[in-house]
Order: C-alpha cells, then sequence, then structure tokens
C-alpha cells in the first residue's frame, strides 16, 4: 500500500490581510516598472544608441561587482560567515593599482607596452588583496572560528574600519585619480554596440577570471577540496583534505578577484579613496545574496544584474514616471529591484538552500 | 588463528574519551590486526561512534593512547590520519551530495598522487557495485539509500587503507541490502584490508567477524573471538535477541 504518511511541512500562520496586502505592493511594483518603462522607452527622450550604451556601462561596472560578489560568496560558502571587511579587501587593491600604475605612468612603458603595464598594474592590486584576504582570515577570524555567529561577524566590520583608516593613515584621506591610459582612450563599435575600449579591457578581464575560476573550483583537485569542505568540513577531514589551508585558499582566491576588481574598478570610475569599497562592498555582497549566497555562478548573475539595473533602471522606469534627475536615484532603484527579485525568491536567483541543509 | 601472533595495526590502550566534562568512553581496549574483521557491538549511546571518532583524532582521549603500527598518534591531525592509512565509512554515509559520485570517489583518492594505481582502485570499486559505474555522472545526493552506502564504501576504498572503519554500514538498508553489504564487507577485507566495524545488528556481524568487542555505555564488557560471542550466554540474552 503506498500510504502518504509523510508529515506535511509546517505552514506559516495565515494572515490573509497581511498577504494580500504585500501581493498588492508587489503588484504596484510591478506595474510602476511596466508604466514607467512603457512611457520612457515612447517618449523617445533617449535614443537607441543612448540605450546601449546604458547596456555596455552596466555590463562593466556589474563585471566588477560580480569579482567582488565572488569572495563573499565563496567566503559564505566554506564559513558561512559574511567577511564584512571584503569590500576593503578590494579597495586596498584599488589603492595599490593606483601607486603602481602612477609609478608606471612617469616611464615609456606605459606608453609603449600598454598591455604589459596593466597586466602588472592588476598582478599588484591582485596580489595586495590576495594577501590582506589571507592575513585577515589567519589573525582576525580563524581564532574565532567555532565561536557564535556575531562575534566574528562584528570582528569582520573592526577589520573594515581598521583598514579604511590604516589606508588613510598611509596615503590620505584624499581622491586619487588613475592616469589616463592613452591606448585605452575612444571606444569602437562591437555588433552595433558602441564600446569604450576601458570598458572592453574590463568585461574581457572579467569573463575570462570567472571562466578561470570556474575551471578552477569544478576541475582542480583544490577546487574540488573547497567544494567539499563547503559541503562537510568532517568528511573533508576524512579524505584528508587539510581543512585550515583549504579555507586559506578561499580566502587567497576571492582576495585575488577583488584585487582585480579593484584595478577594473579604476579603469572605470578613474578616482579611490579609502571609502571606495563601502559602497561597491554593499553592493556586491547584496550582488551575492541575491545570486544565492554561496553559489559562484550565482554570484557572477547578480553582479551583472545589479550593475544592469543600476545603469538601465532609473532611465527606463523613472523617467517615464516624470521624475526630474532620474540618476540620482539609481542606488534605489538597484536595490528595490533586487528586494523584489528575493521576494519571489527568497534564495537567490541560484540559490539552493544550502545553508540549513546539513544533516 | 594465526592472526593473533602478528602485532596489530591499530590499537585502543586504555583509552578514556570526554567530551566536556561528560565522560563517554572508560578505559577501552581494542586491537585490529592485520586480515582481520573486528567488530564493535553495543546498543545506542553505549560509545561506538565515539571510538572511531577517537581513532580519527575528531575527539583527543584524555588518558590512553592510540597507536598505528605500534606508533602513537594521539595529537595527529585527523587529514593526517588518514594518510597514514586509515579510512571511514561515516555513520549516515555522508556524501559530498552536491558533488558528483565520480567526485565522491576523486576525493577519497585525495592524498594519493599514483594515478594508475587510483585508476585501478576504481576498476575494483566498480567490481564490487557494478551499479556505481551507471551512477558516475549523477548527482550523489539523488541516489537511493543503497546506492548511497554503496559510494560511501567505494570511496573510503579510494583511499587504499590500511585499516578500513565502518560505522553502522547496515543501518537503515533493507534486509537483502544488509546482507549483500557483509558479503562486500567479506570481499574487502580478502583483498587484504583490515576491517572493523561498528554494529548493532550482532548477528550479522558476528558472522562474517574474526573477533569482537562488546562496549556498554563506555566500558568494554566483553571480549572474544566471534564463535565465542556467538556462544556466550550473557551475550545471547543481551544482544543476539533470544531470551
Ligand atoms: N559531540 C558530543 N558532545 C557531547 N556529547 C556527545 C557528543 N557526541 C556524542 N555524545 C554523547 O556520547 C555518548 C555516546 O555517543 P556515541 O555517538 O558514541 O554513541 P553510539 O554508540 O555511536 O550510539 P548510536 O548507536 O546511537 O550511534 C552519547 O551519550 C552521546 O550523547
Ligand atoms: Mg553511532
Amino acid at each position: 500500500m503506498a500510504e502518504t504518511v509523510e508529515a506535511k511541512a509546517p505552514r506559516r500562520i495565515q494572515l490573509p490581510v497581511l498577504d494580500s496586502f504585500l501581493w498588492l505592493i508587489r503588484l504596484a511594483a510591478i506595474f510602476a516598472v511596466v508604466w514607467g518603462a512603457y512611457f520612457s522607452l515612447s517618449s523617445g527622450r533617449l535614443s537607441g544608441a543612448q540605450w546601449k550604451d546604458l547596456v555596455i556601462f552596466g555590463l562593466s561596472q556589474g563585471s566588477v561587482y560580480a569579482l567582488i560578489a565572488l569572495g563573499y560568496t565563496m567566503v559564505y560558502g566554506v564559513l558561512r560567515f559574511i567577511n564584512f571587511a571584503h569590500g576593503e579587501v578590494f579597495m586596498s587593491g584599488a589603492m595599490v593599482a593606483f601607486f603602481v600604475a602612477r609609478g608606471l605612468s612617469r616611464t615609456a612603458m606605459w606608453t609603449d607596452q600598454v598591455f604589459l603595464s596593466l597586466f602588472l598594474v592588476m598582478l599588484a592590486s591582485a596580489a595586495t588583496s590576495t594577501v590582506i584576504a589571507v592575513a585577515l582570515e589567519r589573525i582576525a577570524y580563524r581564532p574565532l572560528r567555532g565561536k557564535p555567529r556575531l562575534i566574528p561577524f562584528i570582528t569582520a566590520i573592526g577589520a573594515s574600519f581598521f583598514l579604511q583608516y590604516a589606508i588613510a593613515g598611509l596615503f590620505g584621506f584624499g581622491f586619487k585619480s588613475f592616469p589616463q591610459v592613452p591606448a585605452l582612450s575612444g571606444s569602437f563599435f562591437f555588433a552595433g554596440f558602441r564600446v569604450l575600449k576601458t570598458q572592453s579591457v574590463v568585461i574581457v578581464a572579467a569573463v575570462l577570471m570567472m571562466i578561470g575560476l570556474y575551471l578552477f573550483v569544478e576541475r582542480t583537485r583544490t577546487g574540488k577540496a573547497m567544494r567539499a569542505v563547503a559541503e562537510d568540513q568532517e568528511i573533508a577531514r576524512l579524505m584528508g583534505i587539510n581543512v585550515d589551508r583549504t579555507i586559506s585558499i578561499v580566502f587567497a582566491v576571492g582576495g585575488a578577484m577583488a584585487g582585480a576588481a579593484g584595478f577594473l574598478y579604476l579603469l572605470v570610475f578613474q578616482q579611490v579613496f579609502f571609502l571606495t569599497g563601502f559602497i561597491p562592498g554593499i553592493k556586491a555582497f547584496t550582488a551575492a545574496v541575491v545570486g544565492g549566497i554561496g553559489n559562484i555562478p550565482g554570484a557572477m548573475i547578480g553582479g551583472l544584474l545589479l550593475g544592469g539595473i543600476e545603469s538601465i533602471g532609473p532611465s527606463l522606469v523613472l523617467t517615464g514616471l516624470g521624475i526630474p534627475s532620474a540618476h540620482q536615484l539609481k542606488d534605489v532603484v538597484a536595490f528595490l529591484a533586487l528586494v523584489m527579485i528575493l521576494i519571489f525568491k527568497p534564495s537567490g536567483v541560484l540559490g539552493e538552500r544550502v545553508a540549513e541543509d546539513r544533516a | 588463528m594465526s592472526s593473533s601472533e602478528t602485532s596489530p595495526i591499530l590499537e585502543l590502550r586504555e583509552v578514556t574519551t570526554h567530551y566536556g566534562p561528560i565522560q563517554v568512553l572508560k578505559e577501552v581496549n581494542v586491537e585490529i590486526r592485520a586480515g582481520e574483521i573486528v567488530c564493535l557491538l553495543g546498543g545506542n549511546a553505549s560509545g561506538k561512534t565515539t571510538t572511531l571518532k577517537t581513532i580519527l583524532g575528531y575527539v583527543e582521549p584524555t588518558e590512553g593512547q592510540v597507536l598505528l603500527d605500534g606508533e602513537a598518534i594521539n595529537g595527529i591531525a585527523t587529514d593526517d590520519r588518514v594518510n597514514k592509512g586509515i579510512s571511514m565509512v561515516p555513520e549516515n554515509r555522508r556524501l559530498f551530495k552536491r558533488m558528483t559520485v565520480m567526485e565522491n570517489l576523486q576525493l577519497g583518492a585525495y592524498l594519493r598522487r599514483d594515478k594508475d594505481e587510483i585508476g585501478q582502485d576504481m576498476e575494483r570499486v566498480f567490481d564490487l557495485f557494478p551499479r556505481v559505474k551507471e551512477r558516475l555522472s549523477q548527482r550523489a545526493g539523488t541516489l537511493s539509500g543503497g546506492e548511497q552506502q554503496m559510494v560511501a564504501v567505494g570511496r573510503a576504498l579510494m583511499a587504499r587503507p590500511k585499516v578500513l572503519l565502518m560505522d553502522e554500514p547496515s543501518m537503515g538498508l533493507a534486509p537483502v541490502l544488509v546482507a549483500q553489504n557483509f558479503e562486500i564487507i567479506e570481499q574487502i577485507n580478502e583483498q587484504g584490508t583490515a576491517v572493523f566495524v561498528v554494529e548493532q545488528n550482532a548477528n550479522m556481524a558476528l558472522s562474517i567477524a574474526d573477533r569482537g568487542y562488546v562496549l556498554q555505555t563506555g566500558r568494554i564488557v566483553l571480549a572474544d573471538t566471534a564463535q565465542g560471542l556467538l556462544n556466550n550466554p550473557q551475550m545471547r540474552q543481551a544482544y543476539l535477541g533470544e531470551i
């Protein structure tokens, strides 16, 4: 006999009034988006070319978010811990990128060997962030492993301030401007889109790194060890995996991605100062959650999605609703959109319920 | 038995283990020799899993020694103990559910660099479990319970251990599968691996074991050959389901 004695999952307490109210809000939001988009598009205030520019800009800043988001998501994957200082790891890389670039820009190499110079800058920023991330884990987080979650989290906030003001103390509080890269001025057309040369470097570099990371995690022995540690630390040990070392590698890889992102960020936004890590850090963290925290492809998608929405959203939705200077509200739009996604899919775009499913 | 003349591969000597202030194992003595199947019997919460965890270093004994090939391994990290030749099929199998069957097997051989021999061992696992070969690219979490057991055993064998620890391998399996499972254990043993199997299913375990120990609230209360235990009246009453 096929008896179905399976206990039904306990239902949430039903609050019809609240529920329907929430649905109303969601419908209203969808309506506002459709309405705004319709009027923005039909008003023809932005030309097709301008829309395309926004797409490319969104893609390039999204690539930067995605690279940072990877560090959040990988660390969360193995430790169920939000490394709040990850934004500062990114900023430190950007800061070093600036100094190395400034140094190189005073030599002939900057114009004669453009790609080699840029590669060196990126190498320096990635190396800096890697070292900082690994040191952070070793010094600040590892001694607190196994303690209640709030404790390492508070420590991470402390580490975040520490890094901000250490950088400010060492290099000053002002904005630093990345030197011009003559070879990267101007733009070209690709499949009907106008792409700034800097943007193309950012997108290509980010995509290559993400492919590399994906292959590393999926195919290599160390990548498999990382996934094993993420899933079950005790059993990972039973395979002979050195869990501490694997966690260090996760921080190193996440740091390298963030450092590279620091350099790419400078190509897009040109300026860095000691608080530069904060907003992109929060955004990348959000992107990781939206993609499904702990999920590597999710972080990539989340980052690109956020970059795109932030770039296109205000013009698309707000101008049509008659809101002036829509672009000042880009963060409002972006975060509202992300909240909407999470309302409809709380575990994130690619999220499984990874956090709580341990036996 | 000739095996009793050789020195033990794995030995627990007067091992006492605590979780915090709670004492779980009390002066436990166990020996496993090359070529043997040894079973550890005992009821729920008697300390069977804790014994295995002490062997692997998940918990450190507060007193006594764990010896591998006559050498004390107290204080050595779990992954290094695995490297020295201990492997385990854990309670509830604990596969990496999000990874494929193939990846689970590969992780079993994580510490090994001898590619050719890893391939041979993989074939050996497929010989023992033809089903596993058909499921290589499937996510381990989607396997049936019986299949998961096969992969868990296969994964442990991929480390090519000197001693294989098994924590209640028959738990949650249908009776047919339990019998098969014990046959497999015998085969593995015949191929040269010493096996230390923890069980509540005393009859089955003793039918394949050379020797056995009975654990009661953290103490070894009986230690004898399998035949001796099967004939022991005290044993028959308490563990073999006879009155
Ligand atoms: N991590 C732990 N912290 C505290 N107490 C523990 C811990 N693990 C086990 N114990 C306790 O130690 C005792 C023995 O546990 P153990 O898991 O070794 O039993 P077992 O013989 O394997 O039981 P079972 O047959 O149910 O698997 C139990 O009373 C258990 O509650
Ligand atoms: Mg147990």
